[in-house]
Order: structure tokens, then C-alpha cells, then sequence
């Protein structure tokens, strides 16, 4: 279950509460987030929509560990992050998020192998282990016949697949996907949402997507809108989004 | 090791900087080692010489002869144990390119001196024999091709007649260290002052004295002076190493002109790598970015840029000293034996190392602290 109205304690999994993010660009102050409230249950899938610069990446990016906020907390899985050290949030990343970007963000010199195998070299698993994963993670993704291939011998969406392996190699409490179609066509944008759809219905895999396409946030069980620094709680399932937008 | 696959990757990930970067290292240590060699060969034999050995030449110069009487005054000073005397010969040995050095030597003293340059007992006994013996060093009888028994005729440029001195090869000598000069050739004192022009009979020109003990070296070496001060030939007399020294110091400040060489050319070298890691770390802000993302802690991103650093340093180099060793026993071999010792020592190849690993972990250390600081936000809106 997703809410965005819960300001005391719950069971969820992510947990975020008075969330304030301020950043400061020349003398000005710009407020980006705003007294921000959420609760995303495991299993959920939620997609954030929102105008350009309204702060759907920077949410995701306190939610990721990747920013502090100004003020407010986030806790996950019962750890509250946002005044852990840098040393310390690095860590839990490794553990708790996989991430999932527009541009694939994979190392251009290492093979589909090797981009997916990163995370698992943060912990102690024996090289066979990783293999193991690995080769699970490029299976679960339909590239299991492309482990040699580098990023520059894929498709685009091909390199997407292999940017979810590795998000998903760690088995990361959530995933956070920033765009993940917006640089695909519409083919392959709908192959890669079947893909997550299916990490979240058959793996119990958590997913937090930002995305500018309706098309692509109406496969999202829960679609929050995000105005002026504030949430706002669009549609709770896929019948009340249509492909103009939201109804 | 887990990561080497992505060092490996990010190392080769630009094969034409990868081996320019490491030819700019490989020049530099080549360019080190050459110099290294050279500053050892003009230097060297101070470095080389014996704590416990005076030399005695003429106060004027090493040119100007001195009497060959000082002898037993010399051998007659308490604190001495030994002193030979040794002249300059100067000879051509069928071109003049073909330049090694040639002293008439005192074969009675000569091996108590220098034990440190050892000849075969059978071939010193035949020498002693032979009013024509002549010894020579092993790295000039290989560049000749002499064998014991050969006939070697060398022409005087300096004692009167232009006509040749004819020697027989009875010896071979080789030095007990690497370094030690092996170019000498020597030949019979007597040989030598039954054919000089009357007027330099009873004369030599210089004496080296051993002494008991290094720690007699100034007190000696004022008693020498002293005895033959106000003569008609007064002396000059200071330590082998001393000698040794000034007697470089007559190329110039070789020292100070090689320290200033290497010196441009490190820095040269440092300000090239450093730009070129810097390059390539900016690069790949993104990619460094996102290994922050997944979990790589801020001292693992730096471990990269400064082992990639590292590495190319450390093969750039080796490669360099490659080189180096095997270009130096040709250009030994090019400058006809004018230069004795060029040996390329492990000291100076670890020195060598040294400097380049230094060189890499200064060009990998700015570029690796930018990457550790990175923020990822920043770095992931900038891709």
C-alpha cells in the first residue's frame, strides 16, 4: 500500500517523513521538496510523475541515499539514512538499492558479464557465487546469451536489460528507476516495463520509478504526482490512468 | 585480485594514450638510466676508491713529472704500508678512436696497491718475466680481441719518436667489483724508462700510497707534502677519492648538469601524466559515478585512478630500464671505451623505479582525490 498522507509510524517499508530538500543556486534559495510524506509498502510499484524540475530525481535521490535532505527523514527496512555517515550510506547502498537509469549508465569497457558482476564485488561471495548470480541476473533479464557482449554491441534496450541485471544481481531491498524508457523507443520501452512488472509481480521486487510517460506510469500499481514540492496521490491502479494521461 | 578486470578495462580503454603515456615513462627512465651511467663514469672513481690509498702528483699539475727518489722518502713515513708509481703512456693502438688507457706500472708494488684488480698468478709470474709483458684489463682485450701471447704494438704520441712500442699480452685482469675499471692496459716500468728521452729518466708521474690505516690518511698526506715542500718538484697529495673527484671535476660540474637534466625531465614527465590521468579521470566522471552509486566507497575510487597510475608508471619504467640495459653496453661500445664504467647498477635501477613510482602516485594522486570527492548528484547531472 502507498500513502502519502501518514505522518506517524508504520510497517513500511520505505518510510518518509517531513522530507525537505533546499538548494541554493547563486544568493536564491530554491525549495525543491516541501514537508514531503510517503509510505511504500514491499511489492509496491510506484512511479512519480511531475513537470520538469518539480523534484521527482531528487526525491528518488534521497530515497536512494544518493543526497541528504535539508530536513525530514527516510528510513528503510527499518533504517533511518538520512544522518547516517557518507562511509556508512555507501554501504547500504550496496546492500539496499539497485539502481536503474535513463542513459544505462554501464561501463562501456567491461562486457554485460562484468557491468553485472560490480555490485557482487562489494561483498564476500566466492567467485563461483557471482558467477552464479550473475548469470541469474542476465537469465531473469533474457540476456543470458549475451554475457560477452559489451555495451557498444547492444541495443539500447538491450543495454537497459543488462543496467537491471546489475540493479538486481545483490537482490537490493528496492529498486530505484530514474527514466528507465525515456531514451528507448516504444517497443522496447514496453519490453523493459513487461520487465519490471514482472521483477515486481514474480520476484516481490519493490520498484520506485520516476518517469515522464503516462503510458509508462499507468504499469505502476500506485502513480503519485509530484506539484510544487509536494505529493500528491494521482491514481491507485492502472484503470484510472489512460495513454493521454492521468484521469 | 577482484578488481583487476576493471583495472585492466579502464587501463587499455584508450590504447594510443595507454602507449604514449608509457613511452613518455619508458623515454624518461631510458633518459634516467643513461644519465645515471654517465654521471657513475665521470664520478664514479672517487665512489670506487679505496679509503686507505693516497695519490701524490706535482703541486703544478698531474702533468708536471715528479722524481722517482720520493719513492722510499714516501715508503719511509710512518703510516705507510705501501707506494707504487705509475706514468701516463698516451699511446695510439692502431687509430686514434681506439682510445684506452696505457701506464707504465712498478710491477713490484703494483698488486699490493690494488688488490681489488686481480691477475692470475701465472700470468703475473710470466709478466715479471718479460722485459715487453704488458697486462691488460679484460674489458679492453675483449673490445680488441686480444688473447695472452699477442703481439701489440702502440705508438707513442708523447715520449720523442712517433714510432711504435711493441708489448706481449702476458696477462688479463679483472676487477673483483662490477664497476671496477677493466679499460687499463700496463706495461713493464723498466720497458718504459729504458726507451723515454733522457731528460725524463728518474722520473714519474704520480705515486699512489697505501696506507695502514684510513684514519692516517691527513696526517700522511701533510707528512708527504711537507717533506718535498720548498724541492724543486713539490707535491700535492690528497685522497684516492679526492683525486678522483677533482679529476671528474676537470669535465665540469657533470653533476650538477645531469641532477638539472633529470630533474626537467621528471618534472616534464610528471606534468604529462598528470594531465593525462586527469584527463582520463574526467573522463569517466560518469562511470565513477555510478560504481559510487552501486556501493564503491570514496577510497576504493581513488585505489583505481592511482593503481592505473601506478601500473602505467611501473611498466612504463621497467620498460625504460629495458632499454637501458640493453643500449648501454652499446653505447660503451660507441664511445670506444672513452667512458670505463658504464654499468647500470641495481641501486640505480631501483632508484630508477623509485622515482617513476613516485612520478605515477604524484600524477594519480590530484586527478584520484577530484574522483573520491566526487558527488554522485553532481556527477550524474553533468552526464
Amino acid at each position: 500500500m502507498v500513502s502519502v498522507d501518514n505522518n506517524g509510524n508504520s510497517s513500511s517499508l520505505v518510510q518518509v517523513r517531513g522530507l525537505n530538500k533546499t538548494y541554493r543556486r547563486g544568493g536564491e534559495q530554491i525549495q525543491v521538496l516541501q514537508g514531503l510524506n510517503l509510505d511504500v509498502d514491499k511489492g509496491d510499484f510506484v512511479a512519480f510523475m511531475g513537470p520538469s524540475g518539480s523534484g521527482k530525481t531528487t526525491l528518488l535521490n534521497l530515497l536512494g541515499g544518493l543526497d541528504v535532505p535539508t530536513a525530514g527523514t527516510v528510513s528503510v527496512a527499518g533504517d533511518e539514512i538520512t544522518h547516517m555517515s557518507s562511509g556508512k550510506l555507501t554501504e547500504w547502498r550496496a546492500r539496499h538499492v539497485g539502481f536503474v537509469f535513463q542513459m544505462y549508465n554501464l561501463i562501456p569497457v567491461l562486457t554485460a558479464y562484468q557491468n553485472v558482476e560490480l555490485p557482487l564485488l562489494l561483498t564476500r561471495l566466492s567467485n563461483s557465487k557471482r558467477r552464479q548470480h550473475v548469470e541469474t541476473a542476465l537469465s531473469i533479464v533474457g540476456l543470458a546469451e549475451r554475457i560477452h557482449h559489451f555495451p557498444r554491441q547492444l541495443s539500447g534496450g538491450q543495454e537497459q536489460r543488462v543496467a537491471i541485471a546489475r540493479a538486481i544481481v545483490s537482490d537490493p531491498t528496492f529498486l530505484l528507476c530514474d527514466e528507465p524508457t525515456g531514451d528507448l523507443d516504444r517497443k522496447s520501452a514496453d519490453e523493459i516495463m513487461a520487465l519490471i512488472e514482472e521483477l515486481v509481480s514474480q520476484h516481490g521486487k519493490t520498484v520506485l520509478m520516476v518517469t515522464h510517460d503516462p503510458v509508462v506510469a499507468a504499469r505502476a500499481h500506485t502513480t503519485l504526482h509530484l506539484e510544487k514540492g509536494v505529493l500528491v496521490e494521482a491514481s491507485k491502479s492502472r484503470q484510472n490512468v489512460t495513454a493521454g494521461g492521468v484521469a | 585480485m577482484k578488481f583487476s578486470q576493471l583495472i585492466l578495462a579502464n587501463l587499455f580503454r584508450k590504447k594510443v594514450r595507454l602507449l604514449l603515456t608509457l613511452g613518455c615513462f619508458a623515454v624518461a627512465l631510458f633518459l634516467f638510466a643513461f644519465l645515471a651511467v654517465v654521471k657513475k663514469a665521470f664520478t664514479g672513481g672517487a665512489d670506487l676508491a679505496s679509503a686507505n690509498r693516497l695519490v701524490t702528483i706535482n703541486r703544478v699539475s698531474i702533468i708536471q713529472p715528479i722524481p722517482l727518489s720520493y719513492r722510499d722518502k714516501i715508503a719511509r713515513i710512518p703510516g705507510v704500508e705501501s707506494v707504487t708509481h705509475d706514468n701516463w703512456f698516451g699511446g695510439v693502438y692502431q687509430d686514434e678512436k681506439n682510445f684506452f688507457p696505457q701506464f707504465a706500472i712498478d710491477p713490484e708494488k703494483q698488486r699490493k696497491v690494488f688488490p681489488e684488480l686481480i691477475v692470475p698468478e701465472d700470468q703475473w709470474n710470466n709478466f715479471l718475466k718479460d722485459r715487453q709483458g704488458a697486462i691488460a684489463g679484460a674489458r679492453t682485450a675483449k673490445r680488441f680481441g686480444w688473447k695472452i701471447g699477442d703481439r701489440i704494438p702502440i705508438k707513442t704520441t708523447i715520449y720523442g719518436t712517433n714510432s711504435a712500442w711493441e708489448f706481449v699480452i702476458d696477462g688479463i685482469y679483472h676487477g673483483k667489483r662490477p664497476e671496477d675499471d677493466e679499460t687499463q692496459f700496463w706495461f713493464q716500468w723498466d720497458y718504459f724508462e729504458e726507451r723515454v728521452p733522457e731528460r725524463l729518466k728518474g722520473l714519474t708521474g704520480w705515486y699512489t700510497v697505501k696506507l695502514t690505516s684510513p684514519d692516517d690518511a691527513l696526517r700522511v698526506a701533510k707528512t708527504i707534502d711537507a717533506e718535498f715542500a720548498n724541492s724543486p718538484y713539490e707535491t700535492k697529495t690528497e685522497t684516492e677519492s679526492a683525486f678522483a673527484a677533482s679529476w671528474a671535476k676537470q669535465f665540469g660540474n657533470i653533476e650538477f648538469l645531469i641532477l638539472t637534466i633529470g630533474t626537467v625531465v621528471f618534472f616534464t614527465l610528471l606534468l604529462v601524466t598528470g594531465n593525462t590521468m586527469a584527463i582520463s579521470v574526467r573522463e569517466r566522471t560518469g562511470e565513477l559515478a555510478i560504481l559510487k552509486a552501486i556501493g564503491f566507497k570514496d577510497h576504493s575510487v581513488l585505489f583505481f585512478v592511482l593503481t592505473e597510475a601506478l601500473a602505467i608508471a611501473l611498466v612504463g619504467g621497467l620498460l625504460g630500464l629495458a632499454l637501458a640495459i640493453l643500449a648501454i653496453p652499446a653505447l660503451g661500445a660507441a664511445l670506444n671505451g672513452l667512458l670505463p664504467n658504464l654499468v647500470l647498477s641495481k641501486s640505480m635501477i631501483a632508484v630508477g623505479l623509485g622515482f617513476a613510482l613516485v612520478v605515477g602516485a604524484a600524477s594519480g594522486l590530484l586527478p584520484g582525490i577530484g574522483a573520491m570527492r566526487l558527488r554522485v548528484v553532481d556527477a550524474m547531472r553533468r552526464i
